[in-house]
């Protein structure tokens, strides 16, 4: 894993090396063992590089034994053994043992087309001197992160935001409608980011620069079978767990390929749980894994912790979180996520990558993305119930079930059933709506926008993110199961545009580390869209077909336990009694507010002294603070033309 | 009532004119946390205890609707503190709140 950035200029001005070598030291957290410039006329690439295959071999940006090919490459493909022995019975010629040269050969082979061979996690630039082409690829589900933009005649790309700043003539400024949409979604759509004109290649997309023109093609999208959900009897449901499990045992060992010993993250959920029992089963030295405890017990899971660890027989170390610690933290983690946050949940994932760091670690497992592809999130709870219930608005019995939902959030535990069915109400129109699973959640977000100030919320009037979501749709998802719709938001969006990267890319890297997630390997991901939704969610039991793969593998207590979504600690971290901590005192104090122009003051003020006299206590006013607090460090730390009124 | 809605809700921040009859859920003022600031805010500022079968829109989704229905609670306070007096107990009255 690694850092990528490069240039080309329209003007046929020469790259330069000295500004490329400034560029990529800024990501030299993704890449702290090696770095390097390539140069060719007006093109440069440059690469931080974090040595994980091929120690001495794998050096970056790489040539083509004929020198028309170059490559900056960022991620990993896991398949680059079998690809490589394909391309040797064709008669390719390797100098190295790395899957950098596995790019470079089936580029030649195939062209663009040989990101479809590829089973991995990447992002990529290609500059084909033949054809005086720059081709850059991301990866399906956008593990690893790809932004660009031209400036001063200049393509400029890099894997961070702030690699891109580093290129002269690049804008810093917000861009509203992306800030729109993290207050309204968590993530911003792509191309769109929060900052004006710097762009995300969307995940599953390629792009070429040619000619002084730029283009980008979608290379893989996720599909799932038109709306039907059939029946199996208890054989059938055996066969689908058994071929799942074989791919995800199959996903789990070609990412256990590395130079340097892997690791694994354990949560104490089922996920990162079956993931550690199947990494088990590779390994012959004993097994280290890493886990996050807290002080505060709602949000603590060790003791699960400890009864897998003791059960698979792996070493578990963990590091303690606190509320202290993850106010302390929080600047940096903002200035690694490069976009504003509403939950302070990424913290924790920064302190546990330091500790994979601190033991000697490059490269852990994690059980991401199965929450997605397998029904495990609440949301998919959620909407069933609504959906059930829309079906015949007029029942007073099924909106009983409302009170099954977020047992864990005591607060709404004790409402009636009349607030429940307010919190959680279906409208009629709403059942035709794309977004039915997701319209509670976004509308609530969507509150905080209260916050924006006057001048600001003008700007936004015409601003409509749910059109920007809906445009980015592909055709067939009308005639998908609506709980297929949900997984596609949240697999295709808030995945790329926050899990795996505010806490995923972002979090790891801050610490040099390597995420893996067997449960992304694209076959893992369409078999899963083609099991039935009734499958993944039997009744209200989530991920029910997964549970089935892990009996034996697991302990009992993990399949059994009620799902316990990751979460944090929230506002009070940025406290200490009623004063905040410096940094957030400053970040809101009025005169800061004013600068920004981005928040109302008197609103913010309002909302701080409610945390100052312990008042705040709900979700709204924790999304609230922790996404005005990142904000206003987003704009400290990336931007200086502040606010609309700049 | 109109105050405590504004400063704790709308963050002194009053962009459409909220009105006495504006819904707090339809405008989305509220959540789960919101109605138990509020039900902490009426039992303190009313000394007035709201009962769990209380806990519902009808009573408390409005500023209109709190009025009234802290009307109706003071005024049933009122008269079974009079009636204590008297030895009837809790039970023989109506219950007005409902």
């Amino acid at each position: 894993m690694c850092g990528i950035a490069g240039a080309m200029h329209f003007d046929g001005a020469a790259a330069d090396r000295a500004l490329l070598s400034r560029v990529i030291s800024t990501l030299k957290h993704r890449g702290p063992d090696d770095c390097g410039v390539y140069l060719d006329g007006n093109v440069g690439l440059a690469h931080a590089r974090l040595s994980i295959i091929d120690i001495s071999g794998g050096r970056q940006p790489m040539q083509s034994a004929d020198g028309t090919l170059s490559v900056t490459f960022n991620g990993e493909i896991f398949n680059y053994i079998e690809l490589r022995e394909q391309l040797v019975r064709k008669g390719h010629q390797f100098r190295t043992r790395s899957d950098t040269e596995v790019i470079l050969h089936l580029y030649q082979e195939k062209g663009e087309d040989c990101v479809n061979d590829f089973n991995g996690q990447w992002s990529f630039a290609i500059w084909d001197r033949v054809r005086r082409k720059l081709f850059l690829s991301r990866d399906r589900l956008g593990v690893r992160p790809l932004f660009f933009t031209t400036a001063d005649h200049t393509f400029v790309f890099a894997s961070e935001v702030k690699a891109l700043l580093a290129f002269p003539g690049v804008q810093r400024e917000f861009d509203l409608a992306g800030l729109d949409q993290i207050f309204t979604f968590w993530f911003t759509v792509p191309p769109r980011t929060i900052f004006k004109n710097i762009s995300e290649l969307a995940p599953g997309h390629s792009l070429t620069v040619q000619d002084g023109k730029i283009k980008t093609k979608r290379h893989w999208q996720l599909e799932y079978a038109p709306a039907q959900d059939l029946d199996y009897d208890s054989a059938g449901e055996q066969r689908l767990a058994d071929s799942l499990l074989e791919l995800l045992t199959d996903a789990t060992r070609i990412r256990l390929r590395a130079d340097v010993p892997v690791g694994a993250y354990l949560s104490g959920g089922l996920d990162s749980s079956i993931i550690t029992a199947l990494v088990r089963q590779f390994t012959d030295i004993p097994l280290r894994t890493f886990s996050v405890i807290f002080d505060d017990p709602e949000f603590d899971e060790s003791a699960f912790q400890r009864q897998v660890s003791a059960f698979l027989r792996v070493e578990r170390q963990e590091v303690r979180c606190t509320y202290d610690d993850i106010g302390d933290i929080f600047p940096q983690v903002v200035w690694q996520t490069e976009k504003p946050i509403l939950r302070t949940a990424p913290s924790p994932l920064f302190m546990l990558s330091r500790l994979v760091r601190e033991n000697g670690f490059k490269v852990v497992l994690t059980g991401e993305g199965a929450d997605e592809m397998l029904g495990g999130y609440d949301i998919f709870k959620e909407a069933k119930i609504r959906r059930f219930w829309g079906a015949r608005l007029d029942s007073r019995r099924r909106p009983l079930l409302l009170k099954k939902l977020y047992p864990y959030l005591p607060n709404l535990q004790i409402q009636s059933p009349e607030y429940l069915k307010a919190f959680f109400r279906v409208r009629q129109e709403d059942l035709s709506s794309p977004f039915f699973s997701h319209l509670p959640r976004w509308e609530l977000t969507a509150k905080l926008k209260h916050f924006f100030s006057a001048d600001v919320k003008r700007e936004l009037r015409s601003q409509n993110a749910y059109a920007e979501l809906q445009a980015c749709l592909p055709q067939s998802y009308s005639q998908w199961h609506t709980f297929c719709q949900a997984q596609y938001l949240e697999t295709m969006f808030l995945l790329p545009g926050y899990i795996l990267s505010s806490q995923g890319d972002r979090m790891a890297m801050a610490h040099s580390i390597e995420g893996r997630f067997p449960f992304l390997d694209h076959r893992v991901v369409q078999l899963a869209a083609s099991i039935p939704p009734r499958l993944k969610m039997k009744a209200l039991n989530e991920k029910y077909i997964l549970k089935r793969c892990a009996k034996r593998l697991v302990p009992d207590c993990v399949t059994e336990r009620p799902k316990q979504p990751y979460r944090a600690p929230e506002g009070k971290s940025f406290f200490r009694g009623a004063r905040g901590l410096d940094y957030v005192e400053a970040a809101l104090s009025p005169e800061h507010i004013r600068r920004t122009g981005l928040f109302d003051s008197a609103a913010v003020c309002a909302l701080v002294n409610k945390f100052r006299e312990g008042r705040a206590i709900g979700i709204k006013d924790n999304m609230a603070l922790t996404g005005i607090v990142s904000t206003q460090l987003i704009a400290d730390q990336f931007v200086d033309r502040l606010g609309v009124a700049h | 009532m109109r105050q405590f809605i504004i400063n704790n809700f709308l963050f002194g921040v009053d962009d459409n004119q909220f009105r006495d009859e504006d819904s707090f859920l339809e405008k989305g003022l509220i959540d789960s946390t919101g109605v138990l600031e509020l039900v902490a805010f009426l039992e303190e500022k009313y000394r007035i205890k709201v009962e769990d079968h209380e806990l519902i829109p009808e009573n408390l989704d409005s500023i209109a609707q709190i009025v009234a229905y802290v009307n109706r609670k003071i005024s049933w306070k009122v008269t079974e503190e009079k009636f204590a007096a008297t030895g009837v107990s809790r039970n023989q009255l109506s219950p007005l709140s409902r």
